[in-house]
């Protein structure tokens, strides 16, 4: 083919995925949120044709960027609603002043220890907890007993079998130092990390390295131990490759021994139609997506009157006292812990 | 003005509206939030010495990893640039395929490898039975080799393609006046290649300078570049002072270097002729060329074909042997999933950007390198520093910029599909120019000039005496700016868009969720994505390759 040939084939078919479907009826309402985000597209298709609208996503790498990115747009905002707020980063969503209160009538039911903005600037949609996770076979295999509690892993039986996500570059990771903090408080999270360093602890600097390149349930590291969520053991079951009846991992909680991420939607100041997304807010806290959020994003539905899915009730746990740390204090130590922990576990 | 020049404007206006006005805002946004300047709000980065540690250790680590990487690879640009041997097209192709690997999945390859159950350690603890794996999944040295890994290819292709060029018989003359092999390399071909080879070095520096997965990833916890820093501050402590500070200090340094490169650069370079009838390769004949071209793809074998190879066999192989279930997963159209990506989907729309990447990216690339090779004296460094600036950015920065800046009609691009291919193309050029722009310096302007009294127009001259001189260089250019663009390479993952399945985001996808399943079909999405990748290569060499042939 000679270059004159050439070009303008290759600029035909740059042109394809630019060429939109035909305009819909209606308002548009757009949604923000983090690259996780997933939900049924036939529930997302039933909100369209009730109100009428056309409902288009936009997305912004993961939660940290999506939320600066929101922020940093200001009073022009990039959409309507934004989903995907933690309670890690909930008072810098707040400070930045830009979303709009709503109180949903739906959220009356919801338990008050997740309604975390007193203003119902942003309401609580799902949670997650983030705890440790063991490989069952190498346990049984080994004839060790799993650690059962979050103190135990810097214990001379556990050398050298844990990995944990860096807090300062994965948000599993700065959720399990907060679990730390909650549990052992500003004074005593440091020693244990100490021990945990003595006790040859391995860091990496994200889920998908330690879950995927050390935990040796799901890969060839040699790490029993990891940070991961309380619904993981339930994924695992749920995309096996055969059916299992009984998880490859479990998840270790106890007492204080995870840290409890709390995702909330918002409506963004500055919206055109601000009916529609209060609708679309609705439509997020309402049961019907509520019973769809676990299987596609694996955390649990904030809306008490919302069932668990099958896999994630025989499964899945949820901590009954998770560690805390109010959102307020993560906002103002966060640098600071952070750091404390670079220099205790890192340098 | 002439044309040349017009040609140019195109490209200034495309780098001021994408580039420069935006960075520009998110700097000032940043570092003069209420509109003055306040020294105070990154006096840290002067009195704290963990920056200078990141500056040394940034600095260091991309010294080391282009001195690796040039000294692997000139010996294979040696090798394919002269010889011809079996399946070469496709071991080129191969060997390119790195650079289009998600950060993710090279490292899952390189720990698969490396780790401390992979087959390596096995082996050594087999044979010298230490007690602990005596490789580390993670570290320096895995740094460094991920580094050479991803960029053996840019040194082989930029200055194997160049040395090919250079005119056999200018060799062939040395050696009949007397010449020792190893005096013509010295006296002759090494001053002849450095163009290219300063072009691929100062590239390999300023991507492993920059460089933020691989450092995230496969350096481990206790390393961090600038870029990592950058992203840490803006995003998890959001800090945009400091960010943008060290932003700044991450462009100074590569502008100066840049320009310091482009000032020794200009007028070193000796004009020849070459026309591309003769290829410089040929059938190896000698023992010592077979031995060469053995070792060299013995070599390739080692560092970049094994890493890919052990990806495939992950994609194939479940607890219970081989398996297509991975495959047969990806193809089963993920229930009612509103992101579900589907592998048709995904691959059609990672192909439109990356064809639109390259296309935007040639044209502007070819625009700024004619004008920069036709300029001379101290503006030309100037403008060819700043050509490669887009490289040397951090991406958080950019996209960034790209939300405070492009947020009023008629440029709310904000949320738009064009914004993708932008980014990418801001990244894409530069290489496109250092590409280019050695081919073209070496063309004598006396060749133009004849062919213009002769009352050739500009655009003829072009086309018939420009364009076949520097059309492999072209080739070279374009194969990058695709892989770069098929990798969603940097920017564009801090670029705010309407969700789009590219391979990328359904490789992320897959591996953010736990469960065998999910890992697998990672790992067959990776696999989909090296096999198509190396199709593509494969049939755009072709394509170019033929469009020379009639001029034989």
């Amino acid at each position: 083919m000679s270059p004159n040939r050439f070009w303008p084939a290759l600029l035909a078919l740059l042109l394809l995925p630019f060429s939109t479907p035909a305009a819909a009826d209606g308002p548009t309402l757009t949604v923000m949120s983090h690259d996780s985000f997933d939900i049924s597209r036939h529930l997302v298709e039933k909100f369209e044709s009730t109100h009428r609208a056309t409902v288009r996503f936009v997305k912004s790498g993961d939660a940290g960027t999506a939320l600066v990115q929101a922020i940093l747009a200001g009073d022009k905002p990039l959409a309507d609603v934004f989903f995907g707020v933690d309670n890690t980063y909930l008072s810098r969503a707040l400070n930045a002043d830009i979303f709009l209160p709503y109180p949903s009538p739906l959220l009356t039911t919801f338990p008050t220890t997740l309604r975390l903005d007193t203003q119902n600037r942003l309401l609580p949609v799902s949670y997650g907890d983030v705890c440790l996770n063991i490989d069952r076979a190498w346990f049984r295999d080994k004839g060790i007993a799993p650690p059962a509690d979050l103190a135990d892993i810097v214990k001379p039986a556990y050398r050298g079998l844990t990995v944990v996500e860096n807090p300062a570059t994965s948000s599993p990771g700065l959720a399990f130092l907060l679990a730390t903090i909650g549990r052992f408080g500003e004074n005593g999270y440091l020693s244990f990390w100490k021990g945990l360093r003595e006790n040859d602890v391995k860091v990496a600097n994200g889920w998908k390295d330690a879950y995927y390149g050390q935990f040796t349930a799901a890969s060839k590291g040699d790490r029993p131990i990891v940070v991961s969520y309380a619904s993981s053991p339930a994924a695992t079951v749920h995309y096996a490759k055969e059916a299992l009846s009984e998880a490859p991992t479990a998840a270790v909680t106890g007492d204080r021994g995870s840290f409890r991420q709390i995702e909330f939607i918002g409506i963004l100041k500055g919206t055109k139609q601000p009916e529609l997304a209060k609708a679309f807010v609705d439509f997020m806290l309402d049961v019907p997506v509520q019973e769809d959020i676990p299987l596609k994003m694996w955390v649990f539905p904030a809306n008490p009157a919302a069932s668990l899915p099958e896999v994630m009730r025989r499964h899945a746990v949820i901590p009954e006292r998770p560690a805390e740390v109010a959102p307020e204090a993560i906002e103002k130590h966060r640098q600071q812990w952070l750091e404390a922990w670079t220099d205790a576990v890192l340098r | 003005m002439t044309a040349r020049r017009l040609l140019f404007l195109p490209v200034v206006a495309f780098l001021a509206l994408f580039y420069g006005y935006p960075l520009c805002a998110i700097f000032v946004h940043s570092l003069l939030p209420e509109g003055w300047w306040d020294p105070t709000i990154i006096a840290r980065l002067f009195t704290s010495p963990v920056y200078a540690r990141l500056l040394w250790f940034t600095t260091w680590q991309a010294l080391l990893s282009t001195a690796l990487t040039l000294l692997v690879a000139l010996p294979g640009a040696y090798v394919f640039s002269r010889y011809r041997f079996f399946a070469k097209g496709l071991w080129q192709a191969l060997l390119t395929v790195p650079f289009v690997l998600p950060t993710v999945v090279a490292a899952a390859s390189f720990s698969a490898l490396l780790g401390a159950g992979g087959p390596l350690n096995t082996l050594l603890m087999a044979w010298f039975g230490p007690d602990s794996p005596p490789l580390a999944g993670q570290g320096l040295a895995v740094l460094l080799l991920a580094h050479v890994f991803y960029n053996y290819s840019l040194v082989l292709r930029l200055v194997g393609g160049y040395w090919s060029g250079l005119d056999p018989r200018i060799r062939e003359a040395a050696a009949t006046l007397g010449a020792s092999p190893w005096q013509i390399f010295l006296r002759i071909t090494l001053p002849l290649l450095l163009p290219a080879i300063a072009a691929a070095a100062l590239l390999v520096f300023v991507f492993c300078f920059t460089s933020f997965g691989i450092v995230l990833i496969l350096g481990g916890p206790g390393y961090a570049t600038l870029e990592v820093e950058i992203y840490r501050q803006a995003i998890h402590l959001f800090n945009l002072p400091m960010a943008a500070a060290l932003s700044l200090l991450q462009l100074t340094i590569n502008f100066l270097l840049m320009w310091l490169q482009a000032r020794l650069g200009a007028g070193k370079q000796l004009a020849f002729f070459t026309d591309t009838a003769r290829d410089g390769d040929v059938p190896a004949t000698s023992w010592r060329a077979k031995a060469a071209i053995a070792a060299t793809l013995l070599f390739v074998t080692a560092l970049l074909v094994a890493p890919l190879a052990a990806l495939l066999g992950a994609s194939l192989l479940g607890d219970g042997g081989l398996t297509l279930a991975y495959y047969r997963g990806l193809f089963s159209g993920g229930g009612d999933a509103l992101f579900f990506v589907a592998p048709g989907a995904a691959i059609a729309n990672s192909l439109g950007f990356a064809l639109g990447t390259t296309v935007l990216a040639v044209l502007l690339g070819l625009a700024a390198a004619r004008h920069l090779a036709a300029t001379d004296g101290t503006g030309s460094a100037w403008w060819d520093a700043l050509l490669m600036l887009p490289l040397a950015t951090s991406a958080v920065s950019l996209g960034f910029g790209y939300i405070i800046a492009l947020n009023r009609p008629p440029l709310d691009l904000r949320d738009s599909l064009a914004m993708v291919v932008i980014a990418h193309s801001l990244i894409a050029f530069p290489f496109v120019v250092r590409c280019i722009l050695p081919a073209l310096r070496r063309i004598p302007s006396s060749l133009g000039e004849a062919a213009a009294m002769l009352g050739a127009s500009p655009a003829k001259v072009f086309l018939e005496i420009e364009l076949p001189l520097i059309r492999r260089a072209i080739l070279v250019g374009a194969i990058f700016a695709f892989a770069i663009s098929m990798g969603e390479f940097g920017a564009s993952s801090f670029v705010t868009r309407p969700h789009t399945a590219t391979i990328p985001v359904a490789i992320y996808r897959y591996l953010s969720l736990p469960g065998e399943m999910n890992y697998g079909q990672a790992m067959a999405m990776s696999s989909l994505l090296l096999l198509f990748t190396c199709a593509v290569l494969l049939v755009l060499a072709r394509a170019a390759g033929s469009g020379g042939e009639t001029r034989r």
